[in-house]
């Protein structure tokens, strides 16, 4: 059965793909764009297949070339990646609908080389979820990486190319530390596979603590600049706002999740709570940056009158609720942690998607001149207005469950301060968001006539305004069937 | 004592220095190529502290050759790090296009004046 390599397949596919996508381009260059979005939905398709084999007979364990676990390289799938792997691939496959048309008239004639890039980074990420093998998540960390700094590089001012510069730079110091840190676990217990590593580690760190100590420091010093928290951040407000449309929706919903996805896997499936708890009290200090950034990021995100640089500061305020979940060590926030990676992916994707449709149409950027675009778009803005209540959090909206949950796993940890913390986040995601609802619904248009992007544009986008409604209101299905076996397995107790 | 902490682990110093030097480069120099060259040198010391975490006092290369037991050197850091060597050529080809086209968009690869032509 096919379904049986599907773990593989997951990654295979994409990567294939890529290879094979200037073959057909050199043939039909009109094909590419409905090959990709081919592709992805198979791959979605096999990431389907993967939760329901885990959902009925438990974590799967895929090796390659009939290496058994240890020795070889091993993807390895439980609740929590088989969740991600679903979320991240079904928003590229919404992305790749909306890229065509919008490719199209961003990169003109570089179609072939853009939709490449595109399925070697959809591979990346994939094969950083799946896999069960530390040194594994270098060589992806660093697929995904390129393709992505190769991807911003493309946007249309010339100010694109140093904000690649730059994020290039700091995501390879950061894939370095990476790297220094796998080097030190590797060398204090001979072996790279996940599993193996969490049960050697406690003896390791009873002979030689201070190297385990180094190889903690290193992992989270490298996780959080791939992950943008508050003061690593830097790289992304530029690389975010000056890659093309499509390129922003796609990694601002997707490649920082997945390297929360990884952090949360490092800290919680090698280290363990106990270790990050009773040894290093990480997560004190991981919760009280996540609390700084989501504060920061929203100041900042107010200070911006460039609606794509907006968003992308926006999205350093909700990276902070993730790592806030995450740090405040108990079932509940983490919860509200992992499923906030699927709520601000979707939410982030459809307000990229819309600032991608904006300029599509009008060219506009700055928010001030965004006057009677509620009159001429219609439906995009609807769509906006939908999504945008979602990110202050009014329920029944997704982005009220992760806030609920968040704000239920503070008063459990006792720290009530993370509670005020949310609360004020959220009058300040009003602020900001305010002012675009302003400029685009109370004043005066001049034409007034209805003028909308083509459908493959705007579909994607009603897709995803529709989900942050319809995942809030049937949230119980995954926090019941996922979340809940999901958080029982990394957090226990 | 200096023995033990200097002499003794003589490669991990190797490596911290050349890689402190790199990240000066990365942090401190305004050309853009200069920064590359600092990135190279900051991933090249850490293949070096690969390289030398596999080896083993008194050990041959590591080949089987059957019936014999013999002391190898760990292969498998060797084996990682050129998969690292891969991943640092390509890294490097990336930011080497990219500086050519930084050049031909701005004229010049100092960080300092791309700012100011920025603004």
């Amino acid at each position: 059965m096919i379904f049986d390599n599907a773990p593989a397949l997951v990654v295979i596919f994409p990567l294939i793909a890529a290879i094979t996508v200037p073959i057909i381009g050199y043939y039909n260059k009109r094909l590419i764009p409905y090959y990709v979005t081919l592709v992805i939905f198979c791959s979605f398709i096999f990431s389907i297949s993967n939760l329901r084999t885990v959902m009925q007979t438990g974590s799967i364990s895929y090796t390659m070339g009939g290496w058994e676990p240890p020795f070889g390289i091993e993807y390895a799938i439980d609740y929590l990646n088989g969740f991600v792997s679903i979320v991240v691939i079904f928003i590229i496959f919404i992305v790749s609908i909306y890229a065509k048309k919008s490719v199209e008239q961003e990169l003109p004639g570089r179609t072939i080389n853009f939709y490449t890039v595109f399925l070697l980074l959809t591979a990346g990420l994939q094969g950083l979820i799946v896999t069960g093998d530390l040194f594994n998540v270098y060589v992806f960390l660093e697929i995904s990486s390129i393709a992505a700094y190769a991807l911003v590089s493309v946007g249309k001012s010339r100010d694109a190319l140093m904000a690649s510069m730059n994020y290039l730079i700091i995501g390879t110091v950061s894939a370095s530390f990476i790297l220094l840190g796998i080097g030190y676990l590797y060398m204090v217990t001979g072996t790279l596979n996940m599993a193996d590593l969490a049960d050697r580690l406690p003896l390791a760190f009873d002979e030689r603590p201070k190297v385990v100590l180094a190889a903690f420091a290193f992992f989270l010093v490298g996780f959080s600049i791939k992950v943008g928290l508050f003061p690593l951040h830097t790289w992304m407000p530029d690389a975010y706002s000056l890659a093309p449309s499509a390129v922003s929706a796609m990694l601002a919903s997707t490649f920082t999740k997945v390297a929360a996805y990884v952090m949360i896997r490092v800290m919680f499936t090698i280290f363990k709570p106990d270790f990050i708890i009773s040894t290093v009290h990480a997560h004190t200090i991981l919760a009280w940056l996540a609390a700084i950034a989501i504060i920061a990021g929203s100041v900042l995100a107010i200070a911006q009158t460039d609606f794509k640089r907006m968003l992308a500061y926006s999205s350093v305020s909700q990276i902070g609720y993730i790592i806030l979940g995450v740090a405040l060590m108990n079932q509940i926030a983490m919860t509200g942690g992992v499923i906030h990676i699927m709520n601000h992916g979707i939410m982030k994707a459809a307000l990229f998607m819309v600032a991608g449709a904006i300029i599509y149409k009008t060219g506009i950027r700055n928010i001030n001149d965004f006057k009677g675009i509620g009159k001429t778009m219609p439906y995009t803005s609807a769509a906006f207005t939908l999504v945008a209540l979602s990110m202050i959090g009014i329920p029944p909206t997704v982005g009220f469950v992760s806030k609920w949950y968040l704000a239920l796993g503070a008063i459990e940890a006792g720290m009530w301060v993370f509670v005020g913390v949310i609360m004020l986040s959220s009058l300040l995601n009003i602020v900001y968001f305010w002012r675009v609802f302003e400029n685009m619904y109370f004043y005066r248009a001049e034409g007034g006539k209805v003028d909308e992007v083509p459908l493959s544009m705007l579909l994607p986008i009603l897709i995803l305004a529709a989900l942050t409604f319809l995942l809030g209101v049937l949230a119980l299905y995954p926090l019941k069937e996922i979340m809940a076996p999901m958080v029982q397995i990394i957090l226990p107790g | 004592m200096i023995e033990d902490l200097i002499l003794a682990k003589y490669n991990y110093w190797i490596y911290v220095t050349l890689m402190m030097i790199g990240f000066y480069a990365v942090i401190a120099k305004k050309n853009l190529v200069k920064k590359v060259i600092g990135l190279n040198i900051f991933s090249t010391a850490i293949f070096l502290f690969y390289i030398s975490i596999g080896d083993v006092i008194g050990g041959t290369e590591p080949i089987y050759i059957h019936g014999e037991h013999v002391v190898y050197v760990n292969p498998i850091p060797h084996v990682l790090i050129l998969t690292g060597i891969v991943v640092s050529v390509s890294i490097t080809a990336v930011a080497l296009a990219l500086i050519i086209k930084i050049y031909e968009e701005f004229g010049t690869i100092e960080e300092d004046q791309i700012l100011e032509l920025q603004s």
